[in-house]
């Protein structure tokens, strides 16, 4: 096993993965609230654009946007977040057009948790706010967002499960992840196939587990008593 | 219903309303800006001559990658439909079983096939079988997507079915003893049906993840939408353009399906045969739930309507 992990640098690929769910719901989270603000905003075309954002895009699977962010807007529009000079050019490219695609994907599914947290605020809320005065920017900004963040928890860390796992989907693109280690395993070592399955499996056991308890742990505790 | 995000704000007097206006040119400015941005873009890339549309309008580009990559599409997905239903019934009816064994297994089952990406499963169940040399060889990708579709789909159905019983009144268990069922008949003759219902409009928009998931095939060359406009793309000097018009069919057939999902759950709000709460469609993308989390969370309590009727 140890031999494996050496053989195909799992323990690079498992740190790939982390980098990618990291950059990836750091912005997804700016882009999901910054959506989430125009769908819940008293401006109708603002709601529209919101609305339109989510639909698009949790309506497309993410293999097609992610192979596009590498096809299309790199390879036909010359959209190149990476420098030529760089010695890891290809790793780099590769690598931020999979934040995007996957960045721009989850935004949507934050969009979303937010919008349900939002849910769970009371009405009384909203009108206490309201009836000291409070603009629609003061009273997002101190009284709704706070609490729909602190509601949004376990939706929120449900999408970055999810997103932890469809990192893999940038294999599509060759990002050095645990998806394309398996790959490669499966090509060069298929006499360890299982093996190889295994390992792959408890490393994304290991990612998941840990998180989804986090997240059941902050849920309970930063949740606003009512 | 009212929406609740509607209370955020006061009906807008006169200021308030020129300044929405306001906002609202500014938006649409931002929006006209960011197209022309695209617009320009493309055009000094040459995405808008008619050499690259063409295409569009020769059959011969249709019938040999585009329908044939949607069949693919979705053959893949009605049989993972199919056999994730069967299965995630069996998971779920084992799960609440009476044998510890049983529920055991189910649950090992489950919490493991929920926690693996999809993808990982597809890529062993692909090479497995390449290797073993069991299956016709030009089967496998198709096998290898539905095997990777399945095994996590019917996981995730057996919880929201689940989900579904233990959020029935305590009631409708207790009568089906009280009459003398067993409690295996209990759960197949009275929960399970009732918990299926309630649960209809998340079953419903769990087709859209199982559809949009199809396309992770391109990874293991299963030729289904998304590989076609990949070798459309190529043949017809035409990869934007490819792109552009698989992303619209995706969108416009899943948006369909989330209508639909919407519409079950209207319906049965209205004169649903369950006892509990009718599921929210919306209570997020089922590819969103992790491991741990409730399929349930986020669905709301039905109104007074959704009482005894059956």
């Amino acid at each position: 096993m140890l031999e494996l992990i050496e053989e195909f640098n799992l323990l690079e690929a498992f740190w790939m993965t982390i980098k990618l769910a990291l950059w990836s719901g750091f912005f997804a989270l700016i882009i999901g609230t910054f959506v989430a603000i125009l769908r819940v905003s008293p401006v109708g075309i603002l709601n529209f654009l919101g609305t339109a954002y989510v639909n698009i895009f949790r309506n497309t699977p993410l293999t097609l946007i992610v192979v596009a962010c590498s096809l299309v807007l790199w390879g036909q529009l010359g959209i190149e977040p990476a420098s030529r000079d760089s010695a890891t050019f290809i790793a780099d490219l590769n690598f931020r057009l999979g934040v995007i695609g996957l960045s721009v994907y989850h935004a949507a599914f934050v969009c979303e948790s937010l919008r349900s947290g939002v849910n769970t605020i009371p009405l009384g809320q909203a009108e206490a706010a309201r009836s000291i005065g409070l603009t629609f920017g003061q009273s997002l900004r101190h009284v709704i967002l706070p609490q729909a963040f602190r509601g949004a928890i376990t939706p929120l860390g449900n999408t970055f499960i999810a997103l932890t796992k469809n990192t893999t989907v940038v294999a599509a693109i060759g990002v050095a992840e645990l998806a394309l280690a398996m790959k490669n395993i499966a090509e060069f070592r298929s006499d360890v196939l299982l093996l190889g399955f295994a390992v792959i499996a408890l490393a994304f056991v290991i990612l998941t587990l840990p998180t989804g308890l986090l997240i059941s742990h902050l849920s309970q505790r930063l949740a606003v008593k009512r | 219903m009212r929406d609740p995000t509607r209370v955020l704000f006061d009906a807008p007097g006169p200021r308030a309303r020129r300044r929405h206006l306001a906002i609202a040119l500014l938006g649409v400015a931002g929006v006209v800006a960011l197209l022309w941005w695209i617009y320009q873009r493309m055009d000094e890339k040459n995405q808008f001559t008619a050499a690259r549309w063409e295409w569009t309008i020769d059959w011969s580009a249709w019938s040999t990658y585009l329908v044939p990559g949607a069949w693919a599409t979705l053959r893949a997905a009605a049989i993972a439909i199919l056999l994730s239903s069967i299965l995630g019934l069996l998971l779920a009816l084992a799960r609440m079983s009476d044998f510890r064994v049983l529920r055991w297994a189910s649950g090992v089952f489950v919490e493991f096939f929920r926690a693996v990406p999809v993808l990982i499963m597809m890529l062993f169940a692909f090479y497995f079988l390449s290797i073993n040399d069991w299956t016709p060889s030009s089967l496998n990708p198709l096998i290898g997507v539905v095997t990777g579709l399945t095994l996590y789909n019917s996981s995730v159905l057996c919880e929201v079915i689940r989900n579904g019983v233990a959020s029935l009144p305590a009631g409708q268990r207790e009568a089906g003893l009280s009459i003398g069922l067993t409690p295996a008949q209990t759960r197949r003759t009275i929960l399970v049906p009732q918990a299926l219902t309630a649960m209809m409009p998340i079953l419903v928009s769990q087709v859209v993840v199982i559809t949009k998931d199809t396309a992770l095939g391109y990874i293991i060359l299963y030729p289904e939408l998304v590989t076609a406009a990949r070798q459309l793309g190529s043949r017809f000097a035409a990869t934007l353009p490819a792109y552009v018009v698989v992303a619209i069919v995706f969108i416009l057939v899943n948006y369909g399906l989330s209508k639909l999902a919407e519409y079950v759950e209207r319906f049965q709000r209205r004169r649903g045969h369950t006892a509990g709460p009718v599921a929210d469609s919306e209570a997020l993308d089922k590819s969103m739930v992790g491991p741990g989390a409730q399929a349930t969370s986020g669905a709301r309590m039905g109104g007074p309507g959704t009482g005894f009727h059956g």
